[in-house]
């Protein structure tokens, strides 16, 4: 295509929100059937964007060469990228730009990476499922790629040679060997700027073996910043005029104010507004803004509120458990999702061993170290957020609610976040914050939540409870499988469970047994619930993966040749009614043999000293991991070593990030299910700080983490999540080979492990 | 009375700031100092650690009127006329962050431990550390980023 088919149908708003300064770009119509979700964009000058698209065609660009959102370079040869995505802590600031750079042949050193804001012309942005890495693999190395063609077409042009004559050698130069010609990107840029887009599907893209930049550690592109204390976080967002907030709700959940003490509260020192906030999707609460968070956090200590607190208060841990035993003892209870064969008969049949175990886990918070904050500014018709968010489009649309703007009224400015782990793909802390800044238009206010209004506000994940059945053959196989999971409604008045609560049909073994029988009773409830790190895998895989465990140890066989044995051979399973990702068994058995192998596992280990080993697969992601215990006889736990064994395709895109990811994922997983536990009375969490809700500490930690990845021919897929599953059952199978206790309920802290 | 804090080898007045303020929030949200962070408030999670003549402490529970003539350092007075300290370039060179969030305190606490301990092995590590909470897990990182920082001459 040439300039002059540019449809001005398709211009870009004159003042996209975003750091770079994008007017002057103009919208190509290059990508009508290219299928890619992101747009590409060429730089024109924005004295020319004025005028009639036409006349652009014939314009001299003014240096900047910018193919699509992503890239720019000037003639200068400064080289930005654009991070799109909310940054959590997973390392996506700095390994979806390690993509692009790697297909632009740019060294990582000459690249500055700018973070984006909300901008829906940027593809997905969102930080959750463990979806960035296979969402834009393919097409992010594209957009690399079609820097590269047009900079090398322009050096071709240039030189009057064939572009088949040049290369890049992966510096951010094109050059002509025959003739010893090179010229920089910069000195290309302004003629690569004229250029028609070629469509991108059919730029060439480097054979991974020259990959210079992908599969390297790198360290993430905010560590200068982290380490000197710059301002980075939401909570860190400082505004001309800025005042600070707190917001106080109901300790039960879903409870209302009734009345509230605010003249008393508005008279205390620095409190400059306190009012009932009372906005669509936003939780009943009592908003007080103060010069300070401190004068704000103190003025709390005043506060009198009037609770209605709402049908939740009537609910307890102690009551759901008891709901779920009530359950279990009815064979009407629940709904059946999963029958194959016929478990009754072959528990039934001769020479059946049958194993039974219940397996329980309490809620758990995500306890993210910055707790959820927000900072808004309001004038009248629109709002522009600070917000560490996972979703900034959620909390573009959660604050467009609240105030009943549209949401294009409001702007999204994504800071990185202390943490997310699930908790801030909702947007409650946005909703809150935008309500609260209406109340003082012209006026940025920072919400920030103290630790226990974190703590008791969570969208926690929920508890569950299992009794598991197996049934093994007189040979030690494992021949039936069934679960009677009771968990959660997504509320009060409805039989369905909560997304982030319900046992997929799928869920391992199922599709692996002839004859498997699953069950699964939601209880109603008013407790907020949310996606946890893996939602529902790193919740059911302890006690799928520690009863398949109990099951080896029944059958007398070795555990990884019983887990091999019930994997069976290399094969892809479809997923029930094609809804769900394949399963390739043969994925899972190779990096359960590399995790035993790596941990040498068989060898001999001393008394009070055991390695036990799980696998999950979930989010695109196979994972194995053995971890190695030794108990004193007076029960105290030390992690010696923890393996981990993953398969997530054929690129690690950044190895130390990728390796931080796994070192992570084993540290929260035992961190969770060793001493956490959010319990509930009267309808509230019951816990509030780090004191009565602990993380794992150094002291506590595993002595040594190692990763290894295993590389196959399969397409990138992400680490946030996979690897976390298997860990607390692997911790708990190590228990009981170290101890003999089975470990069936969480949290682990609970239990005596002393042995003698 | 006005108060004056000595901070990261400045004089920085807070005018007539109540005087139970924590430091923290002083130098939050009086003085723009937001490296310190705010983790839980109540001394259980280090985030906000800094220094008072050298010994790290927990910020968040240090009313400000207890600070007069104290040296105080932030993790932004580590580094000296932009050079990174040998913890805070081996926490780059390591990769340590995740989210970041607890790092400021973390190097706080670690900085205190080298000065007192130039050589130290693993268990005087944990013991220095053990305040210092890292929900993301990089626990494994931040040993070997001690250990690289202790090695240099
Ligand atoms: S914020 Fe001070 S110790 Fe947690
Ligand atoms: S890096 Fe996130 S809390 Fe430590």
């Amino acid at each position: 295509m040439n300039l002059s088919e540019i449809d001005p149908a398709t211009f870009p708003p004159a003042t996209p929100p975003g750091h770079l300064d994008r007017r002057g770009f103009l919208r190509l119509s290059a990508l009508a059937g290219g299928g890619l979700a992101l747009a590409l964009y060429l730089r024109l000058p924005s004295d020319l964007l004025a005028a009639a698209p036409a006349a652009a065609a014939a314009g001299t660009p003014d240096g900047d060469f910018a193919p699509n959102l992503f890239v720019r370079i000037t003639s200068a040869g400064e080289i930005t990228i654009l991070a799109s995505n909310p940054e959590a802590g997973q390392g996506v600031k700095t390994a979806l730009p390690m993509i692009i750079a790697e297909e632009l042949d740019v060294a990582w050193t000459q690249v500055r990476v700018v973070q984006a804001d909300l901008d829906p012309r940027l593809g997905r942005q969102v930080a959750g499922g463990s979806q960035a890495t296979p969402t834009h693999y393919e097409p992010f190395r594209r957009l690399g790629a079609t820097a590269r063609f047009l900079l090398v077409a322009a050096a071709a042009a240039k030189w009057s040679v064939h572009a088949s004559e040049l290369s890049t050698p992966g510096d951010a130069r094109v050059v002509h060997a025959a003739s010893g010609r090179a010229a920089s990107y910069g000195e290309l840029a302004g003629a690569a700027a004229l250029l028609p887009l070629p469509d991108e599907k059919t730029v060439p893209l480097k054979n991974p073996a020259d990959f210079r930049v992908m599969g390297r550690r790198t360290g993430g592109v905010d560590n200068p910043a982290i380490v000197t204390g710059q301002p980075l976080f939401g909570i860190d967002t400082r505004r001309p005029g800025q005042l600070f907030a707190t917001f106080v709700k109901c300790p039960v959940f879903g409870g209302k104010v009734r009345s509230a003490n605010l003249d008393a509260v508005k008279a205390l020192p620095g409190v400059k507004h306190a009012c009932v906030i009372d906005a669509p999707g936003v939780s009943s609460g009592v908003a007080i803004v103060a010069t300070t968070t401190w004068q704000a956090f103190k003025a709390r200590d005043s506060l009198k509120v009037e609770w209605d607190e709402g049908r939740t208060a009537a609910e307890s841990t102690a009551g759901f458990a008891a709901a779920a035993e009530r359950a279990w003892a009815d064979p009407g209870s629940g709904k059946i999702l999963r029958n194959d064969g016929d478990f009754e008969a072959a528990r039934a049949a001769a020479g059946a061993n049958l194993v039974g175990a219940r397996y329980t886990y309490p809620f758990l918070s995500h306890a993210n170290l910055e707790p959820q904050n927000c900072t808004a500014l309001f004038t009248p018709g629109a709002l522009e957020v600070w917000a560490p968010t996972q979703a900034p489009q959620r909390g573009r649309e959660a604050a467009a609610k609240a105030l009943g703007l549209p949401p294009e009224a409001v702007t999204v400015r994504m800071t990185r976040m202390g943490g997310g782990f699930g908790r801030r793909l909702t947007n409650d802390f946005v909703a809150e914050a935008a309500a609260i800044a209406r109340e003082l238009p012209g006026v940025p206010v920072q919400l920030a939540w103290t630790r226990a209004d974190d703590m008791q506000h969570d969208w926690y994940r929920p508890a569950g409870y299992h009794d598991l059945r197996a049934v093994l053959d007189s040979a030690g196989s494992l021949l039936g499988w069934s679960d009677h999971f009771v968990t959660f409604a997504a509320g009060y008045d409805t039989a369905e469970p909560s997304g982030v609560a319900s046992l997929g049909p799928d869920e391992f073994p199922g599709r692996f047994l002839p004859h498997c029988l699953v069950r699964q009773t939601p209880l109603p409830n008013g407790i907020p619930m949310g996606p946890w790190r893996a939602p529902r895998a790193s919740a059911q895989s302890f006690a799928h993966q520690s009863f398949l465990d109990e099951l080896a140890v029944a059958s007398g066989r070795d555990p990884v040749a019983f887990k091999l044995a019930v994997l069976g051979e290399p094969r892809a399973i479809p997923a029930t009614g094609g809804k769900g990702p394949v399963y390739h068994t043969g994925r899972m058995a190779g990096v359960v043999r590399l995790a035993a192998e790596k941990s040498g596992w068989g060898t001999p280990l001393p008394k009070g000293s055991g390695r036990g080993l799980a696998f999950h697969f979930s989010h695109l992601g196979y994972a194995a991991i053995v971890v190695e215990v030794t108990v004193s006889p007076a029960g105290e736990l030390t992690v010696d070593r923890v393996v981990v064994a993953a398969d997530v395709g054929r690129q690690i895109i950044n190895p130390s990030g990728a390796e931080n990811q796994a070192e992570g994922s084993v540290v929260d997983g035992i961190s969770s299910c060793l001493l956490q536990s959010i319990t509930l009375d009267g309808g509230r969490v019951l816990q509030t700080n780090f004191g009565d809700m602990p993380l794992l500490r150094i002291a506590q930690s595993p002595k040594k983490i190692e990763t290894h990845f295993l590389v196959t021919d399969n397409p990138p897929t992400g680490l946030g999540e996979p690897i976390i599953p298997p860990v607390p059952p692997a911790l708990g199978n190590a228990l009981f080979a170290a101890t003999g206790k089975r470990i069936r309920s969480l949290p682990i802290s609970a239990h005596d492990l002393s042995w003698s | 009375m006005p108060l004056t804090l000595n901070i990261n080898g400045k004089s920085h007045d807070l005018g007539s700031i109540d005087p139970s303020t924590p430091l923290l929030w002083a130098l939050r949200d009086h003085l723009g100092l937001v490296g310190t962070k705010y983790g839980c408030g109540q001394g259980l999670c280090g985030a906000c650690t800094v220094h008072l003549n050298g010994q790290p402490s927990r910020s968040c529970i240090l009313p400000v009127n207890a600070l007069a003539g104290v040296k105080i350092t932030t993790v932004e007075g580590l580094a000296k006329g932009g050079q990174l300290t040998a913890l805070q370039q081996a926490w780059c060179d390591r990769d340590v962050a995740q989210c970041g969030y607890c790092q400021a305190g973390q190097l706080m606490s670690a900085t205190a431990l080298l000065a007192r301990t130039p050589k130290p092995t693993d268990e005087d590590i944990d013991a220095a550390m053990s305040g210092n909470l890292c929900r993301c897990g990089t626990y494994t990182r931040i040993r070997q980023a001690i250990h690289t920082a202790a090695a240099q001459p």
